[in-house]
């Protein structure tokens, strides 16, 4: 356990003492406060138009404001891991320091989980300029509070499970350049595979769209939490730090 | 406290190591020779577990590299041809790091990276950023890195290059301040550096031991007799050379450079024959002055050459001589 936070930290720090971090956080900051005033804009003429028409149901922020915001985040957040993952492993290649690491008293499975929980430490703190937004809808406003938690929850697995995928692809590669554009690659190819129910109904077709990893952040947003879409997250995390320890060790019998 | 027996090392495409087998006794310091891509990197690789064997055993301190790989990385400490540094990292971040990975108690951290930054003359860059640092002290960091858990084997992978001479030096003098408390391989291609810091030499050439000696058994070996290098001052070299030709044993005596006023020889005496006092005698007792005479030993770089010439190369040479 020791381990794990050693290394996790040193993530960390590496994120924050390099401009990466900044840039991230700022741009996605910037975007996403787009969204969220676009969306926020939006909300409040129609809302005042339909009062002035005198319509009775009152409209819902979370359906018009927030469930948007965090199917865009979801979106978003595929192309933004990419640039968190890509230095995870391939940096450590082309520098040498991976030979520090694995000649060190510490287990592969420690490296690994020490390296993409600071990844999601930096996913998240990428994350936090937004729950400042949704924080002000909360003081002008009463919005159910349990969709936006069940999105933030989904967007943290989506998140996790990405990062392991774009940890094992950094694994296989010294070059940063090429670790981002793979992991990029497999985000929009898993964006886009349930696109194979639009004209398949057969079994294969189903599993091929069951594995869009968009498809299940979709509840999330919508407030619910199934535990099909759980447990896929979690199953897809293994597989990806799974292929990642299989990654190291054939690292070591070729290197 | 390191036992090599029959370790091979394959690549996909060639053999790096091929079944070499030495031992490193507790405390020794050990000269690891030979060209580029002779197979020292692999070999330190194997026993540090960055790479298992692709046959044979390696143990460090009584653990097997492939069977109890976390304890043999407790007891090594390493440093790579390019030393594992982080360069966004401060010295004293990333020696702390190292500390808490190599599995020092938390408590005894930040003493541990005083002791080292101490011991590695760093103090006066501890808080600046590694990769703004000099090669020499990245090479000192590196060596910080290798020696913070106090293990008892260290390996050290060309740690003198890159460095300019002042730089050598400081590096070779760290490297000998630590020779009592563990025991060292460190491979290198400069001779010189052998001979000042280690008790013995591990000549490797393409991925086989050709030698395994002491620094000074390695310095004594001949391919034939002695050879001496003398100087005669005040004397005809023709005569000087007759002379000498007299004195049992002598097999052949060449001229060779000396300062205005004298004439030099080198004698080359048969197997089995000292014959210094007798060219002493010889040369005295025709009334020269004999200002010099010395055995002449085969240099390390000599007997480094000739181990590690292949075949053909040697088949060159013979035919060379032999015209």
């Amino acid at each position: 356990m020791r381990n794990i936070l050693t290394i996790c930290g040193k993530e960390v720090r590496s994120y924050f003492k390099s401009p990466i971090a900044y840039i991230l956080i700022g741009l996605f900051a910037l975007l996403t406060g787009f969204m969220f005033y676009s969306a926020t804009v939006y909300f409040i003429n129609a809302g005042t138009q339909q009062q002035m028409s005198g319509q009775s149901a009152p409209m819902s922020i979370n359906d018009y404001v927030i469930a948007p915001l965090l199917g865009n985040l979801g979106v978003l957040s595929l192309f933004l891991i990419p640039m968190i993952a890509m230095r995870l492993f391939a940096e450590e290649k082309r520098s040498g320091t991976i030979e520090l690491l694995l000649t060190s008293p510490v287990s592969d499975w420690e490296i690994i989980l020490g390296k993409w929980l600071g990844a999601i430490v930096m996913y998240l703190s990428i994350m936090a300029p937004l729950a400042l937004n949704v924080g002000l809808l909360f003081a002008w406003s009463t919005p159910d509070w349990r969709p936006v938690l069940t999105g933030f929850l989904g967007l943290i697995l989506q998140g996790a499970t990405v990062l392991a995928i774009g940890t094992f692809i950094s694994t296989t590669t010294s070059n940063q350049i090429i670790a981002a554009a793979s992991t990029f690659a497999i985000c929009l190819l898993l964006w886009v595979l349930n696109w194979v129910s639009n004209y398949s109904d057969s079994a294969i077709g189903k599993a091929i769209a069951y594995c869009s990893i968009l498809v299940h952040f979709e509840p999330f947003s919508k407030g619910i939490i199934d535990t099909k879409d759980v447990i896929f997250y979690l199953s897809a995390i293994f597989l990806g730090l799974f292929l990642t320890a299989r990654s190291l060790e054939s690292l070591r019998w070729r290197a | 406290m390191i036992k090599v027996e029959g370790l091979t090392k394959r690549y996909a495409s060639h053999v790096a190591v091929k079944n070499i087998s030495f031992e490193v006794g507790k405390g020794e310091i050990v000269g690891f020779l030979g060209k580029n891509g002779a197979g020292k990197t692999t070999t330190m690789r194997v026993l540090t577990c960055f790479l298992p064997p692709t046959s044979g055993k390696a143990s460090v301190a009584g653990f097997d590299v492939l069977e109890q790989s976390l304890d043999v990385r407790k007891n090594i400490g390493y440093l790579p041809e390019t030393p594992p540094l982080y360069p966004e990292m401060e010295v004293d971040s990333y020696l702390t790091f190292v500390a808490n990975l190599k599995g020092i108690p938390s408590p005894d951290v930040s003493k541990r990276v005083n002791e080292v930054i101490e011991r590695t003359s760093l103090g006066e860059v501890r808080g600046k950023i590694i990769g703004k640092l000099s090669k020499g002290y990245r090479q000192r960091v590196g060596i910080a890195q290798a020696i913070i858990h106090n293990p008892p084997v260290l390996i050290l992978d060309e740690p003198t290059s890159g460095l300019d001479p002042e730089q050598q030096r400081e590096a070779r003098q760290l490297i000998n301040s630590l020779s009592g408390d563990h025991t060292i391989i460190l491979s290198t291609h400069i001779l010189s550096e052998v001979e000042q810091s280690c008790s013995k030499v591990i000549i490797i050439n393409s991925g086989e031991i050709v030698a395994v000696d002491s620094v000074a058994n390695l310095h004594h070996r001949r391919r034939g007799g002695e050879m001496v290098a003398i100087q005669v001052k005040g004397a005809d070299a023709l005569e000087v050379r007759q002379r000498l030709e007299t004195v049992s044993g002598v097999a052949k005596v060449t001229s060779a450079d000396a300062p205005d006023g004298s004439v030099g020889f080198e004698v080359e005496a048969l197997d089995q024959y000292s014959v210094r006092p007798e060219l002493a005698r010889a040369i005295v007792q025709s009334g020269w002055d004999l200002t010099e005479l010395h055995s002449v030993g085969q240099s390390l770089e000599e007997i480094f050459l000739d181990l590690t010439r292949s075949e053909k190369d040697k088949a060159v040479a013979a035919k060379g001589d032999a015209e």
